[in-house]
């Protein structure tokens, strides 16, 4: 009876480890651990006010919520994108940059210093959405019709967004002068958890949606392993691809709301800088292969936060912000050496072995 | 161990989550001699290979060779320091390095390469074995054909003792395999000892000393071949009586088309991309035709211009009588025509994807982008299918490049059947697989056909085709060059239809 038990414990045991959501919920819980013991007021979540004198929340894990929220946006285009092509875009910090500035000149005009805003927010937003749109179209089209690989493609929006991100304001920067817009990025009065953590939110609900209301996840999985066949079953691989870029386009234009409505106004050489790198660790962190293929976009979501989670970390350790990279760098060598399949067999021949061995002593 | 026995293995295990693929195997093999290794898919064949080449850990068992006593063999590069070379079924070269680079990479002992020493052993050794090729070639530009032979040149060089070939025929046409047993014998001759995996019962006995027949994983028994008629061979194989086999016999010839049935599908002059002369075509409800022609003759063009799997050029397609366009593989979809590829690794298959998904997958698409079945009626639709088709898998979730060929074959089949076409297309349906999947695959074929459905079936077996076609389409140089049925078919008029040109001269 008792051997009966072991045999299944070891069955659950074994599912959970080959789970692909094993190392980043591992990670989780390792931060959470490290954090506990180090200081654990950085679980506190206190409720104070804000500048404008509302209440909101405020303490670690609601900054790791709020400023995880771009990347996690970011990290749910990526997946598909990687799944499609078996590449990624690496152009999504410029487009970024791209997207927001647009977002600023249909705000505030010719006028860099208006008094007011001089379209809807709604509109600005819907305008961002379609130029961030058409550089995932234009990114696309290189990869999918033209057959370009995806990092040599995005090359070109990585090197040319910032300028044109700049030129499209005349390289001016402009302030939105209502505080409202604020808002997306901040806190709405009365409501004390930050904007973007419910933009966030509702970004993975809709992708979820979708994955469970469409075939996206299985064509772009069917794309990403076999093009060929893909095609001799109907699916059109060419567009499978095209849709991913576009998708990832949307995704931009979101975080780039969020990004810009944090200070109002936009730097060009600044803005979301390196954030392409975080968002394909992200997906590379989720246990996701980055030649394509499969995928699971929850491990890619939750990859997004591990990032944010440790960047939060070390500053609540006061690492030095020259030295937080390397540190980061660290863990990130950590994590994905220890989901490399080659070390993973390892383990489970170990484990195995283990309790084979406990079963010949029982 | 005795004298001339290069190769023991005894009591071999192995296991794959659900599957016990060996069990207590055992397997001998003597110097000079070339020993079949038989069964059906699933037997253990490969699995077998697999352990004696390093790809897989045995799970218990013990491998001993001549000379050195019982061995660990670890990886493929283990195998190959202890003489142990493998050509495996499908090519595993680069073939965007050149033939030469090909026959030598990865064997340097140092650094440096002496590419000229390289080109000139290699082209030595290429005209010794008489194969078409030049060193300098990229392999890619090779036939799929002269590829192969350049991996057994690449085996053959690296001194090795043992020999195993996994299928090397399945892509050759006559004069090359006769050509490849010149070789073995060669070989042989020479004190290697060659494994030899084949589906083709011909090739056995015509060239080898020696069978060992598995099946489910165990041993069946070892034999030598003037012991074994092939009767007997396929019935061990099988693990029961020729009932099956001669019952399709029986109705080799006997099954003829409905001739009244009208015409599902109609081609005019279609011609595509792919370097095929223009052909006319058309079949009708419930009928079972076929495209014979030699390896490289347009069969496989012809059936893929059908379905828009190369771009078509020009021509114009009837489906039902009605004018319809078939510009891409969904649009032949949406008329109710389904084709089965030749290459099944290439085409057919998604390699990472569940047993289910690969079934569903044609429908699925056919359904709509907006309509994803449940998961509830995913399931009914793969256990349905594989209960009907017995294919072999530990569970609908399990990915279908870990199942064995011909489960691989069965599962695309039931993708196809799926959708539940007016015309079904198979491409070398029967390609590198065990005798039992082939006589269910014809078996499936006819029954299609007695329920209405049109099935258009490539072999390269001329006997197959004779045994499920009613009419068959002769090919020649990528031209259709004649049309038999009725009386015609026949072994001798195809060979003659085929020939054509030089008996009439």
């Amino acid at each position: 009876m008792s051997a009966k038990k072991k045999i299944k414990t070891g069955g659950i045991w074994k599912k959970i480890v080959g789970n692909q959501m094993f190392i980043p919920v591992l990670a989780i819980l390792i931060l959470v651990i490290v954090n506990l013991i180090k200081d654990p007021s950085f679980f506190v979540v206190t409720m104070g006010l804000n500048n404008d004198g509302f209440p909101v929340l405020s303490g670690s894990l609601i900054s790791i919520l709020d400023n995880g929220s771009e990347l996690a946006i970011l990290a749910i285009g990526m997946t598909l994108v990687t799944a499609a092509s078996g590449g990624q875009d690496i152009s999504v910090g410029a487009t970024i940059a791209v997207a927001g500035s647009a977002m600023l000149r249909v705000l505030c005009g010719d006028n860099p210093r208006p008094t007011a805003t001089q379209a809807p927010v709604i509109l600005a937003f819907l305008v961002a959405c379609l130029v961030g749109m058409l550089c995932g179209a234009f990114n696309g089209a290189l990869v999918s019709a033209f057959k370009i690989q995806p990092m040599v493609a995005t090359l070109i929006l990585f090197t040319a967004g910032r300028s044109i991100a700049a030129w499209i304001n005349n390289n001016e920067l402009p302030i939105v002068p209502d505080p409202k817009f604020a808002w997306f990025a901040g806190c709405i009065p009365g409501i004390p958890i930050p904007t973007s953590v419910f933009i966030a939110a509702a970004c993975i609900v809709a992708i979820m949606l979708v994955l469970k209301f469409t075939n996206l996840g299985l064509y772009t999985q069917a794309v990403g392993i076999n093009e060929n066949s893909s095609r001799l079953n109907g699916i059109n691989p060419t567009f499978i691809k095209f849709l991913s870029f576009v998708i990832l386009g949307l995704c931009v234009a979101v975080a780039a709301l969020i990004k810009v409505s944090r200070i109002s106004t936009i730097n060009y050489s600044v803005i979301a800088k390196d954030i392409e790198m975080d968002a394909i660790l992200a997906v590379a962190l989720g246990g996701n292969a980055l030649s394509g293929g499969k995928f699971n976009m929850w491990a890619s979501i939750l990859g997004a936060y591990i990032i944010q989670f440790l960047t939060t970390t070390l500053y609540r350790f006061k690492v030095d912000s020259e030295a937080r990279p390397a540190y980061k760098a660290v863990v990130v060598i950590l994590l994905v050496v220890s989901s490399a399949p080659v070390v993973r067999n390892y383990f489970s021949q170990l484990t195995k072995r283990f309790t084979s061995a406990k079963k010949e002593v029982a | 161990m005795n004298e001339k026995r290069i190769l023991e293995m005894r009591g071999i295990d192995k296991t794959f989550p659900g599957v016990r693929a060996l069990q207590g195997v055992d397997f001998f093999l003597n110097e000079g001699e070339i020993h079949a290794l038989m069964g059906e898919n699933g037997a253990g064949k490969s699995t077998l290979i697999k352990v004696l080449t390093g790809v897989y850990t045995k799970d218990g068992g013990t491998i001993s060779l001549q000379g050195t006593g019982e061995v660990q063999i670890h990886s493929p590069q283990d195998a190959q320091n202890l003489g142990i070379s493998t050509v495996y079924q499908e090519i595993t070269l680069c073939p965007n390095l050149t033939v030469a680079e090909n026959m030598y990479i990865g064997r340097g002992k140092g650094q440096i390469t002496n590419w000229k020493q390289m080109n000139t052993d290699a082209e030595k050794l290429l005209r010794s074995l008489d194969i078409p090729a030049k060193a300098t070639q990229q392999l890619a530009s090779c036939s799929i054909a002269v590829q192969q032979m350049v991996a057994i040149a690449r085996a053959v060089d690296m001194e090795c003792k043992v020999l195993i070939l996994d299928e090397p025929t399945s892509s050759l046409d006559e004069q090359e395999v006769e050509k490849l047993f010149g070789l073995m014998r060669d070989l042989k001759s020479r004190g290697v000892g060659i494994i030899f995996v084949t589906h083709f019962l011909d090739q056995v006995y015509e060239v080898c000393d020696k069978i060992t027949v598995l099946r489910d994983g165990q041993l069946v028994g070892e034999y030598e071949i003037k012991d074994l008629p092939r009767v007997q061979l396929v019935a061990k194989m099988l693990g029961k009586e020729m009932d099956d086999l001669s019952d399709i016999k029986g109705e080799g010839g006997g099954y003829q088309g409905k001739d009244s049935g009208e015409d599902v599908f109609e081609a005019k002059d279609l011609q595509s991309d792919a370097g095929i002369k223009p052909f006319d075509f058309h079949i009708k409800k419930g009928e079972v035709n076929g495209f014979t022609g030699l390896l490289g003759s347009g069969r496989s063009e012809c059936v893929r211009a059908i379905f828009g799997a190369d771009r078509v050029l020009k021509g114009s397609v009837k489906m039902h009588g009605k004018p319809v366009k078939i510009a891409k593989p969904i649009d032949a979809m949406k008329c109710g025509i389904a084709y089965l590829p030749e290459d099944r690794k290439v085409d057919g298959i998604v390699g990472d994807l569940s047993v289910r998904e690969n079934i569903i997958l044609a429908l699925q698409v056919l359904t709509g982008f907006f309509k994803p079945f449940s998961r509830a009626k995913a399931n009914a639709f793969a256990d349905e299918y594989i209960k009907k088709l017995n294919i072999k898998t530990a569970s609908a979730d399990t990915p279908i490049k870990s199942l064995s060929g011909g489960n691989q074959q069965k599962v695309i089949l039931a993708r196809w059947l799926l959708m539940h076409p007016d015309y079904l297309i198979l491409d070398e349906p029967t390609r590198g697989i065990d005798v039992g999947t082939k006589v269910d695959i014809q078996k499936l074929v006819l029954e299609l056909a007695s329920e209405g459905m049109s099935v258009t079936f490539i072999s390269s077996e001329t006997d197959e085709m004779l045994r499920t076609c009613s009419r068959l389409v002769v090919m020649r140089d990528r031209k259709v060059v004649g049309e038999l049925s009725g009386d015609d078919l026949t072994q001798n008029k195809i060979m003659s239809t085929i020939a054509g040109g030089e008996s009439k001269a």
